[in-house]
């Protein structure tokens, strides 16, 4: 049965690209040859417009043992010890069904660590809605919330760190970015790449159904107001499975029986097999009929389509198949040996003993369309006058409606959802600047964080791309981490119109540079294009994950104040840049200017000289100054502790708006003791830092110049949005 | 001292509570849920998680499962049982404790820091705590809602089988302090014979001042 042009646009193909198939292959694809191209060629699994801007990322530092291109990256922490994460887009399927959406993206970033020999130690989100009057933002929230806590709680992985914000950008295209961080011995690292004629394939998992077909091209696609109808598209999780086959998997990966293994995510068997053979540079001969399955009747078509959740392909060394057969029949997990690799270098299906597809692998893979869109580069906005409207704003009032606004208000409602403590290894736990988790059995920890600021890449994408790494090496070094590398996962819009792939590209150019300057590099991560609603894109959003590590578990701090009397010291130089700050946009509604700048030789050496601080305990608290500036920073850091401050912002700059509220980067403030105030003070002078000394602890309230807060009243606006909004 | 520890497919805090027992010098044997024979012990621990997906009734298809045969026949000769969490809820599936652990009757998981009133301590399990001593202890569960019928629950007071109650940080019990619905605010309880404790707080997760708190060392001493 051959196929036709319109079979392959209903695909998500575009005439040019059957015209490269049927070149590729020299004839025409039948049907199961044209829906594996179409799930092998879509943006989600091909990064066809997105491939030649990734490649200047950096990728490597001393710490890097396996960058972009696995299952998920490896850095080096030391004694044979090694971290493996990735975070990974689900936002498409999370819009249309919240809670499947959700737990799936949880559960597809677990497989992608897991294959690699890791046990997940951490989960961490960020997740972004539109505006919170929008009549489907409490649904979806509520949704997205419960089927990440559904999928983490069950798997029994803490889910220690993320991000909310609402923004009416996502209105129609919420973002749920799903995070993991796995720990594995250097030696013990797994990889998808296939070797070995003649090795027999296993299946090994959940059996397959009709869910999630197209799950991958319906992610490379706009949405309409009929995207309710795709609801077949998403896949439905169970997370108990997937337990089962996370330690069925681990328990297999201490004998000497794999060759490689790879997760089936997106496009299932189809991208699963195609990659292990085309790494391996080898051809793949799988026979479908012994594809373990849910429902009866299952074509070719919809066996390699399927986005069925917990399913694992693993080539076995020859003659390894019982002893592996074995673990997974105790954890009741179906195990078959559905085909080999061959020398063919072809994808070869069989179907009731007919050949239903025989296609060159490179043609799926090597061969897929790759394109260099036209782009246009965002310019830097100029900045308007607009000291009057500052000028007469009331200082106590700007912060009470920052501590009440949903995007600065305690996000406990969401985090009490996810079991955060599971493992016994949690050392700090979420509403920190980052988490910290304690590496099982030893005296160092790990810690991470999940971080952007779209309403800056809008503004200005290369800024903006560049603060996302920014702010992620900055919390990192808030709790005394040294920061090693980062993934990520890049939210965008339609890259076929030139301003999105614009934004795209500004964004990739900062994030390099910032990456290059830290030494802290890309080692995973995944791109969401077509995020989009009738013709409307997302703000770009490029979702940074740290991490980083910490030698010594007891040498961590968090942002709580500890002691009355002691001194707030604010680390960096403080300019007033007030334009595109969280008081000018979600509180003046002044949403234009530029965003902040950065310079990248201050942030690494204020990031060293914060780490210096910690490992020679002069600092009691530690907070990164981000959304709200000083002046929220210092709010945050009482309300944690439950101690006041006094600050006086006389003499210290001419403008106290633009002081309390700018968002100038590269920034920290930290409590020091009186004892050690000489010690920091010459410490700072020596490494040649901007500081400023601007006030000290004391009971009970905050007050800035004349003004005066209780801690209680500031807990009571802070606590209160997310119970009165998911309450009505 | 010696433990087993039973291992469900679905248990997510079998090693947690296997660190803490060891961290007491109770040697702990990890037992499989497909086991027949128990190996000799004087305490057994039912970790949480969710045994078997629980996508039943919590702990319901556990209580069928062919080890806890023997563990009940070990609780009804005396030996000590102690359920947390989802052990609490496999306990009340058996009847080996009375009542049933509903949802958290705000339908969500809740996972924080919260206090509880030790109000027996006359059990094996709460022997060194003073009594009325106020715990801060994590509880970490979306069905934690203890109920039972007036008759069940007129038992269990007259047999001084409550043995935590939700409170506040200053001892107060009351519907402020309930974090999931519980009559009576109870967040633990044993059988008459105290020699099963049921609870839904996670005393494992507070052994270790550097993870928030060493207030659950107190069970475990108790244990010694």
């Amino acid at each position: 049965m051959t196929t036709t042009v319109e079979q392959a646009k209903q695909l998500g193909l575009t005439n040019s690209e059957f015209d490269k198939i049927k070149e590729l292959i020299g004839r025409t694809p039948n049907f199961t040859e044209l829906g594996i191209f179409s799930a092998m060629w879509n943006e989600h699994c091909s990064y066809k417009s997105s491939r030649v801007w990734l490649s200047k990322l950096p990728t490597k530092n001393k710490y890097v043992i396996q960058g972009p291109g696995e299952n998920a990256g490896v850095i080096d922490i030391g004694d044979n010890d090694v971290a493996i994460f990735k975070i990974e887009s689900h936002n498409h399927p999370s819009y249309i069904e919240p809670y499947q959406g959700a737990a799936t993206g949880v559960g597809g970033i677990l497989r992608d660590v897991f294959t690699m020999g890791a046990r997940p130690i951490a989960n961490l989100n960020s997740i972004r809605f539109g505006r919170p009057s929008h009549p489907k933002t409490k649904y979806l929230l509520n949704g997205v919330v419960s089927g990440i806590a559904g999928y983490g709680n069950c798997m029994g992985i803490p889910t220690v760190g993320g991000e909310v914000e609402f923004d009416e950008c996502y209105d129609g295209n919420i973002l749920v970015n799903a995070m993991n961080i796995g720990l594995a011995k250097k030696d013990k690292v797994f990889l998808s790449i296939a070797s070995g004629i003649g090795n027999p394939v296993i299946y090994v998992g959940s059996k397959t159904g009709r869910d999630g077909i197209h799950g991958a091209s319906m992610a490379s696609q706009e949405f309409d107001d009929n995207s309710e109808a795709k609801k077949p598209t998403v896949q439905v999780g169970d997370p108990f499975a997937e337990k089962l086959l996370l330690e069925a998997c681990l328990e297999l990966m201490k004998t000497d029986t794999i060759i490689s293994i790879q997760d089936m995510g997106a496009a299932g068997l189809t991208s699963s097999s195609v990659e292990m053979a085309s790494k391996g540079k080898l051809g793949i001969e799988i026979d479908l009929n012994k594809v373990p399955c849910r429902e009866t009747e299952m074509q070719p078509f919809e066996l390699m389509l399927s986005e069925s959740q917990e399913r694992m392909l693993i080539v076995l060394k020859e003659g390894k198949e019982q002893e592996a057969e074995k673990i997974f029949k105790k954890w009741d997990l179906d195990f078959s040996v559905i085909g080999k690799m061959t020398d063919s270098k072809n994808l070869v299906l069989y179907f009731n003993n007919k050949v239903v597809c025989n296609i060159p692998i490179t043609s799926l893979a090597d061969e897929a369309p790759k394109y260099n869109r036209e782009w246009v580069s965002t310019p830097i906005p100029t900045e308007i006058n607009i000291d009057k409207k500052l000028n007469d704003l009331d200082i106590l009032d700007c912060l009470k409606k920052l501590l009440s606004h949903e995007n600065q208000a305690n996000k406990s409602w969401v985090w009490e959802q996810y079991d955060h403590m599971v493992m016994g290894d949690t050392v700090q736990r979420p509403g920190g600047d980052a988490a910290v988790i304690r590496v099982h059995g030893t005296d160092k920890a790990l810690a991470a964080t999940v971080d952007c600021t779209p309403r800056y890449c809008l503004a200005h994408p290369f800024t903006g791309g560049m603060q996302a790494v920014c702010e992620t090496y900055r919390n990192l070094t808030a709790v005394g981490a040294e920061p090693r590398a980062i993934t990520n996962c890049l939210n965008f819009g339609n890259p076929e119109k030139k301003e999105i792939m614009g934004q795209f590209v500004d964004v990739i150019k900062g994030m390099a540079e910032a990456c290059q300057a830290l030494d802290y590099p890309v080692i995973s991560g995944n791109v969401s294009l077509y995020n989009e609603t009738n013709g409307v894109g997302i703000k770009p959003t490029p979702t940074i994950g740290g991490v980083g590590l910490i030698s010594n578990v007891n040498q961590t701090v968090n942002f709580a104040l500890k002691s009355i009397g002691s001194h707030l010291i604010v680390i960096g130089k403080t300019k007033g840049h007030i334009y595109q700050s969280a008081l000018c946009y979600d509180i003046l509604h002044l949403k234009k200017g530029p965003p902040p700048s950065i310079e990248l030789a201050n942030e690494k050496k204020n990031s060293l000289f914060i780490r210096e601080l910690i490992k020679q305990s002069l600092t009691n608290a530690v907070h990164d100054i981000s959304d709200g500036g000083i002046a929220l920073a210092i709010a945050e850091m009482c309300m944690a502790g439950k101690i006041g401050a006094k600050i006086n912002t006389n003499k210290l700059f001419e403008d106290r708006v633009k002081f309390l509220f700018g968002e100038d980067q590269s920034r920290y403030i930290v409590e020091v003791n009186n004892k050690d105030l000489e010690k920091v003070k010459k410490l700072i002078s020596s490494n040649n830092i901007d500081y400023l000394d601007i006030g000290i602890t004391q009971k009970d309230h905050l007050e800035i110049d004349e003004i005066k807060i209780s801690i209680d009243n500031m807990l009571e606006l802070n606590n209160k949005w997310f119970i009165n909004y998911n309450s009505k | 001292m010696k433990a087993s520890v039973i291992v469900f497919p679905g248990s997510n805090c079998d090693r947690d509570v296997q660190v803490a027992l060891e961290k007491f010098q109770i040697s702990t044997t990890m037992v499989w849920h497909q086991d027949t024979s128990l190996p000799k012990c004087d305490l057994i621990v039912l970790p949480g998680g969710f045994s078997y997906g629980d996508y039943l009734r919590c702990g319901s298809m556990a209580s069928k499962s062919k080890v806890m045969n023997e563990v009940i026949k070990f609780a009804n000769k005396g030996g000590y049982v102690f359920g947390i969490c989802n052990g609490f809820q496999i306990l009340t599936e058996t009847g080996l404790l009375p009542g049933a652990l509903l949802r958290n009757y705000k339908l969500k998981f809740i996972c924080k820091d919260i206090c509880v009133k030790t109000t027996n301590n006359q059990t094996p399990f709460t022997n060194k705590i003073s009594v009325q001593k106020i715990l801060t202890i994590p509880i970490a569960h979306n069905e934690g809602n203890y109920f039972a019928s007036q008759e069940e629950i007129n038992t269990l007071k007259e047999n001084n089988q409550i043995v935590f109650q939700y409170c506040d940080v200053d001892g107060n019990i009351s519907d402020q302090s309930n974090p999931n619905g519980s009559i009576l605010n109870i967040a633990g309880i044993v059988n008459k014979n105290k020699n099963v404790l049921g609870m839904m707080p996670h005393p494992e997760r507070v052994i270790d001042q550097i993870l928030g708190g060493t207030d659950g060392q107190e069970i475990f001493k108790s244990l010694l």
